[in-house]
């Protein structure tokens, strides 16, 4: 039987350069570490998820300057906010993070209700709705980011395997929304319309589904030799840094620090639910991986709960509303603007002016599946925002890579990448 | 300990130079006056007060007040579980503030996009470009006075200098030539079909004459 060694090969030009010296080489040397090389990686390569450019710079195989150029998919949607209603810019956020559009959706309405005020007279049932949406959210964006992480390593099966469970979350929304993709399903104030009739026996059904798939997919990757092979020890950010270089969501939490907003600054009806916030280790990308396989169990229990407790049963016998009653935020019935002279009105101005908002900034952080997603509000009165910054959580998480990339082999850039779980429709804005 | 605290331990650090504190559903500002001093207060509030999380910066143009920029900063706290909000005015003249990169590393790219969109400098910056629009690119675009249509500008070299394979092809738009519908009817109208005919090989013409005569898409047709 042949013998078993482990061997390093990371950065082996070095190791042989040290060896070198060592046997009175010294001369030598200068030919070892021969010229660096610049390569450019993206805007269009696989792995980069969109739009992504990094250049780096090579000595043989390992990178020792990382420079990442955003920009690619700049739309300008700060600029386009100010420019119309509040109400009218829900679609934009559908645009922003594409691959959790209910999240986003969330994540502006209830800034700006916080600027309104009425973030606290929210029905009881629309807040079940959206958080019920923002976990679906959740799991669509987690499963689709192991499948390409595992897929960018050479997983394939695993791609395939997640986006079939992802698939049916689709469904979901369109039964919700009428949307597969670009849902816009919140309005300010509310939700666009209730649950259909079917819909949470549907989810109910669904989370079963999905947690046979989460341990089949842990079964094809977290003790797979070649998958721990290539993340563990891989990208691994420290707890300071990662909190200096203000990374979020599961990026963070995996470096070890336990701060998920649904948690230090509960909204919705978090505080009312129980869950847990998993947190990693080492910060590798195994505990990127890790933590966001976790998570998604942790939002089918959240789900599981609201459900539960929803008010008005599954198909709201009890005729809860889902919208706030206030005529000046939310559109009022279509029958009612027919034959109400005030309603009319309240239509009339709430579609040609807006929502009049009071002056004043807020900002509101919302836990999106990839990290804080903010929104800075600063009106001067009025239907539109005076400003309006999104803080957008993948910006943020790869402004590290400078810091991170140098040091690691050029292949390690795909699996750390993979690991990040950006998306350039949001970074770019 | 809560937000309002943590600003008055603040406030009595710097005495006169922070104005403030002033709540808005539930959130604190404060004012720094003087805009040099803000690496100063942030530095003091990350050490001293815990906000060791710099959760965001952004600028507003407060186009015909004066000064017309400010520069708002959102700390937090990750173990008091604070958001602290600051805010600095800068004039349009001196359009310059001090970075904070040295106090949290995200402040790099936030930074930087404030340049980018709105033309204030950040002094000992380490790496001050633009990020989102391209290097080169003469305005600032989320200025008050910048149109939301955008003002022309002349775009980079393009880095090739043949035409591109679908340049001149049925699904590309040239800016002042026809319209795609006029280009490719979308009716079969059989009183023009040679008309049609015609434009189409005049077309394939244009696009073997520019690649060479083994280019080009489509089958060899002769005119009617």
């Amino acid at each position: 039987m042949a013998e078993v060694r482990d061997i390093e090969i990371r950065d082996a030009a070095g190791t042989a350069a040290a060896a070198a010296q060592n046997a009175g080489l010294a001369d030598d040397l200068q030919d070892m570490s021969g010229e660096k090389m610049v390569l450019n990686m993206g805007p269009s390569h696989p792995s980069t998820h969109g739009v992504l450019r990094i250049v780096l710079e090579l000595d043989g195989e390992t990178i020792t300057k990382a420079m990442p150029d955003v920009g690619y998919l700049h739309r300008g949607d700060e600029k386009i906010a100010e420019n119309m209603t509040y109400t009218q810019f829900i679609p934009y956020t559908d645009r922003l993070d594409y691959l959790a559009p209910l999240a986003n959706n969330v994540a502006y309405a209830l800034a700006v209700e916080k600027l309104l005020g009425i973030d606290k007279e929210l029905p009881l049932r629309c807040q079940y709705i959206r958080t019920i949406c923002v976990e679906l959210a959740r799991i669509s964006s987690h499963l689709l980011g192991i499948g390409c992480f595992a897929m960018d390593v050479g997983a394939m099966t695993v791609f395939l395997h997640t986006f079939t469970e992802r698939e049916k979350i689709y469904n979901l929304c369109e039964a919700l929304t009428g949307a597969r993709f670009t849902t816009t399903y919140t309005r300010i104030g509310g939700v666009s319309r209730d649950t259909p009739p079917g819909w949470c026996a549907a989810v109910e059904k669904f989370l079963d589904e999905v947690l046979v798939n989460i341990d089949e997919t842990e079964t094809l990757l977290t003790r797979n030799r070649i998958w721990v092979d290539r993340t563990r020890d891989v990208g691994v950010i420290s707890k300071e840094d990662a909190i200096d270089y203000g990374l979020t969501g599961p990026n963070l939490r995996a470096s070890g620090v336990e701060f998920d907003l649904r948690k230090d600054q509960p909204y919705l009806i978090y505080n009312e639910l129980k869950f847990e916030i998993p947190i990693g280790s080492v910060g590798d990308c195994y505990d990127r991986y890790l933590v966001r396989m976790e998570e998604m169990r942790q939002s089918v229990k959240l789900i599981r709960q609201c459900l539960a407790k929803i008010p008005g049963g599954f198909d709201n016998a009890s005729r809860e509303p889902v919208n706030v009653s206030d005529g000046k935020i939310v559109l009022p019935s279509k029958g009612k603007v027919m034959t109400s002279m005030e309603e009319l009105i309240h239509h009339f101005i709430n579609v040609t002016q807006g929502i009049n908002a009071p002056p004043g900034e807020v900002y509101f952080g919302h836990e999106n599946p990839k990290g804080e997603l903010g929104f800075y509000i600063n009106s001067k009165g009025g239907g539109t925002p005076n400003r309006l910054k999104i803080r957008a959580p993948s910006f943020v998480n790869l402004s590290i890579l400078p810091h991170l990339l140098p040091g690691h082999m050029m292949s390690d850039t795909v699996a750390i990448l993979g690991s990040f779980d950006f998306v350039m429709g949001e970074c770019d804005r | 300990m809560t937000a309002l605290e943590l600003a008055e331990k603040l406030k009595a650090q710097f005495g006169d130079l922070i104005a403030g504190p002033a709540e808005f559903r539930g959130e604190i500002a404060l004012r720094v006056l003087d805009s040099d001093q803000i690496a100063h207060v942030c530095g003091f509030a990350k050490i001293k007060l815990g906000f060791n999380y710099l959760v965001d910066v952004s600028s507003v143009d407060n186009y015909g007040d004066d000064p017309r920029f400010t520069v708002v900063y959102h700390l937090y706290g990750i173990e008091h579980r604070c958001y602290l909000r600051l805010k600095t005015d800068v004039s349009e003249e001196k359009c310059e503030v001090p970075t904070v990169t040295g106090i949290w590393r995200t402040a790099d790219w936030h930074e930087r996009e404030i340049y980018d969109m709105m033309g204030i400098r950040f002094t000992d910056h380490p790496d001050l470009r633009r990020i989102l629009m391209w290097e080169g690119y003469p305005y600032f675009p989320l200025r008050k006075d910048f149109p939301l249509a955008g003002k022309s500008s002349d775009m980079p070299d393009i880095a090739f200098s043949r035409p591109a394979p679908l340049e001149g092809g049925p699904f590309v738009t040239v800016a002042g030539g026809k319209d795609t519908i006029s280009r490719e009817p979308r009716v079969r109208i059989p009183e023009t079909d040679s008309v049609e005919l015609n434009n189409r090989i005049e077309r394939r013409d244009d696009v073997r004459k520019a690649h060479g005569e083994s280019f080009g898409p489509g089958p060899k047709e002769h005119k009617s």
